[in-house]
């Protein structure tokens, strides 16, 4: 981890918040190969399993297909080899706001995000502040004994609670993209909370845009122990400017006896980024997970939480919205694996597609062998702005046993002309009235979110409506 | 002044032509009927005087205090004080009846500026309590799973809230009984004054015992083929229209 200090346009004295080591420049080049491997262990001073567990892993994604099966054709347009794996500090972190897209740039301006944000997404000014507030969180957790670091200080401080659990609910060889992330992942969160603490106010964790943490393979895990509770925020919603052109995550969210896991994703990435994430909890026995989930940016996401409901009387739940605009495809979903007896689950999800948008709903729920008395309703429900607008649903249910239930509704409508007309009749302007349907559309989910977090997903959606209309 | 329409003609985009010409001045302070029968085109007048994108306009004028409405959006001319009480109101699902007339209120504002969120409930609620309607529907979704009647109330309720200068009801009686019929009508003549005019659109003379109009025109044909008094509705509703094949002749 390096930064380059001297062209950090911070004022000295906000300098001492960062941690920066010695100057150096971190580049591992393009493509991905056990040399990228090694140069990445060494830069990060990883232990030696770690390596071995690394390249292994490359060797699965070498072995591996794309899903072509049936991930959209769109996923063709990643090159692995056209990605650079490993850069820390340096070029593509844009040292001025004129280097940043207008679309995101403008979006910033209008959102009214604060000085400090805007400079954050430089990688620098609002870093400041994210740290404190984390610093300052950090510190009154830690005296409950919480764990909140990257998972690089998670495998080397905490290798005994980390390592017992990477790794472990989505396995290298899941697909794929779980291959590539074992073998190239850095920055990310590592979360332990101990037996019985029940965290009051939420973990934020701002995606960071320093060297460190430009990390296109973030790796996330959060371990919550019996009777634990907690709600982790990814910190999205202030946009992160990406020149990459994939971002492919791992988060793996383990809660055991009792525990309760609540996490929060606000992704509006720059739309040139395939966002290929793969995000799966574990639930024990009375313990619940639950993904609210909410996919406004990006060229083409694929994202379907997932919750293995391993423990009897576990709970699953995913509340899931998704926004696709001319040139996005938004390929988001849920899984429920329900694993043990009297288990329940819930998904929620709703998309909406504006212009040539498309939007897709995959879900699966599974009930298996010997899980008796298990329940699962899922709803999806599309709305569509324009005549060539598209949704498709793609439901994959299998239930062992007949003991269990297992629904599922699916509706799409359409935002018509005789509505808009009715709304703009009394006063209202054509963005202002898209507006409100689609905030009326997704009104009972965006109040699951956290406050913060509502309020500024309807503004992102007023400002989509504006440009929509144009 | 007020409105005024000149030889206006509009057809369907791509299709066939409903108005051909239509002639009308409806001046402040006064109530206009326009009667005729199905099919004459009454309503494609009220929704081309609000601009709906299904009518392309090919001829004529329509001007609103002087305002040339016909270069306007359908919102600038909602904002210029034209209002129109839709013959099927339109269901918006997921927005509040509440929370729309505060939309509506606010786009009326100067930019950044919102209705006083006390005094617009405390409004609000005697309105709906004027026209009889559950203080509840304040909380309901625009239109969504009301009842005929209660569309039509809601309507009105926006009307009165909003406080056009010109208002056009188009049908509003059609799916009211007797009692709401009576509250409705109240409720449009509480607005009456010398500044604002009513074009009453409607196919029965029995909303024009409640709401008196100065005016009575017949429509025909995609125009205004008679005007007169309001003994002209008290003729209709004995001879029906069937003078008017005089004209077709």
């Amino acid at each position: 981890m390096t930064h380059d200090v001297d062209q950090n346009p911070l004022p000295p004295d906000t300098r001492g918040e960062f941690s920066f080591p010695e100057k150096h420049a971190f580049d591992a080049g393009y493509g991905l190969s056990e040399e990228t491997i090694d140069y990445i262990c060494d830069a990060k001073g990883e232990p030696d399993w770690l390596r071995d567990f690394r390249k292994a892993a490359l060797r699965k994604f070498r072995d591996l297909p794309m899903p072509l099966h049936w991930a959209p054709e769109e996923i063709g347009g990643v090159d692995f080899e056209q990605i650079r794996y490993y850069l820390a500090q340096g070029t593509p972190a844009k040292k001025s706001w004129d280097e940043v897209p207008d679309e995101i740039k403008r979006t910033f301006e209008r959102l009214g995000v604060p000085e400090q944000e805007r400079a954050f997404l430089a990688g620098v000014d609002a870093q400041y502040d994210s740290e404190t507030a984390y610093n300052n969180m950090r510190e009154e957790l830690s005296k409950k004994g919480v764990i909140f670091v990257n998972p690089t200080e998670g495998l080397t401080r905490y290798e005994s609670i980390f390592r017992p659990w990477f790794g472990k609910v989505i396995p290298v060889g899941d697909n794929k993209f779980s291959a590539l992330n074992h073998a190239a992942f850095s920055g990310g969160s590592f979360i332990y909370v101990p037996k019985g603490v029940k965290l009051a106010q939420p973990l934020q964790a701002y995606f960071r845009i320093n060297s460190e943490s430009l990390g296109q393979f973030e790796r996330t895990l959060i371990i919550a122990d019996e009777g634990a509770e907690l709600m982790y925020m990814e910190g999205c919603t202030a946009p992160k400017y990406d020149s990459a052109t994939l971002h492919s995550g791992v988060v793996e969210l383990v809660a055991l006896k009792g525990a309760r896991i609540q996490y929060v994703t606000v992704q509006n990435w720059a739309t040139n980024v395939y966002n290929l994430v793969i995000q799966r909890g574990i639930a024990m026995e009375d313990a619940q997970v639950r993904w609210i989930d909410c996919n406004l940016g990006s060229r083409l996401t694929m994202k379907y939480p997932a919750v293995v409901l391993r423990g009897r009387r576990a709970r699953g739940e995913v509340v899931s919205i998704s926004l696709a605009r001319d040139g996005q495809l938004q390929d988001t979903g849920a899984r429920m694996i329900h694993a043990a007896p009297e288990t329940t689950s819930n998904i929620v999800a709703k998309s909406i597609s504006i212009g040539r948008g498309r939007a897709s709903y995959r879900g699966e729920v599974q009930v298996q062998r010997g899980a008796t008395n298990c329940r699962n309703r899922t709803e999806c429900d599309a709305l569509l702005l324009h005549a060539e607008s598209r949704t498709d649903t793609y439901p994959a249910i299998s239930v062992h046993g007949d003991s269990s239930g297992v629904q599922h509704e699916a509706s799409v409508s359409q935002v018509d002309e005789e509505m808009l007309f009715y709304m703009q009749q009394r006063g209202l302007t054509r963005a202002q009235a898209m507006s409100l349907a689609v905030n009326g559309f997704i009104n009972d989910l965006v109040n699951e979110f956290p406050m913060e977090y509502s309020v500024e997903l309807r503004r992102l959606i007023d400002l989509e409506m504006e440009d929509s209309v144009g | 002044m007020s409105l005024i329409v000149k030889n206006l003609q509009a057809r369907v985009k791509d299709g066939p032509v409903i108005l051909r010409g239509v002639d009308l001045e409806v001046p402040k302070g006064e109530v206009h009927a326009i009667m005729g029968p199905n099919g004459s085109g009454k309503s494609t007048l009220s929704k081309v005087l609000c601009g709906h994108p299904d009518y392309e306009v090919t001829g004529g004028s329509a001007q609103l205090d002087g305002q040339n409405l016909l270069d306007m959006s359908p919102d600038e001319r909602s904002r210029a004080g034209l209002f129109l009480a839709f013959q099927y109101p339109v269901e918006v699902s997921g927005v509040s009846n509440a929370n729309f007339l505060r939309a509506a209120l606010k786009a009326r504002m100067p930019e950044g500026e919102e209705p006083d969120a006390v005094a617009f409930y405390k409004r609000l609620r005697a309105t709906m309590q004027r026209l009889g309607m559950d203080p509840k529907m304040t909380a309901r979704a625009v239109n969504e799973g009301f009842s005929g009647g209660e569309k039509k109330r809601n309507d009105v309720l926006q009307m009165l809230i909003l406080e056009p200068t010109c208002a056009i009801l188009d049908e509003t009686d059609s799916g009211l009984d007797v009692d709401a019929l009576r509250i409705v009508s109240e409720g449009v003549n509480s607005l009456r004054a010398p500044f604002r005019s009513f074009l009453v659109i409607t196919h029965y003379k029995r909303l024009l015992d409640y709401i008196a109009p100065d005016v009575v025109h017949i429509f025909h044909r995609g125009r205004i083929v008679r005007t007169a008094g309001p003994e002209m509705a008290d003729y209709i509703e004995q001879h029906g229209f069937d003078f008017l094949k005089e004209d077709d002749a």
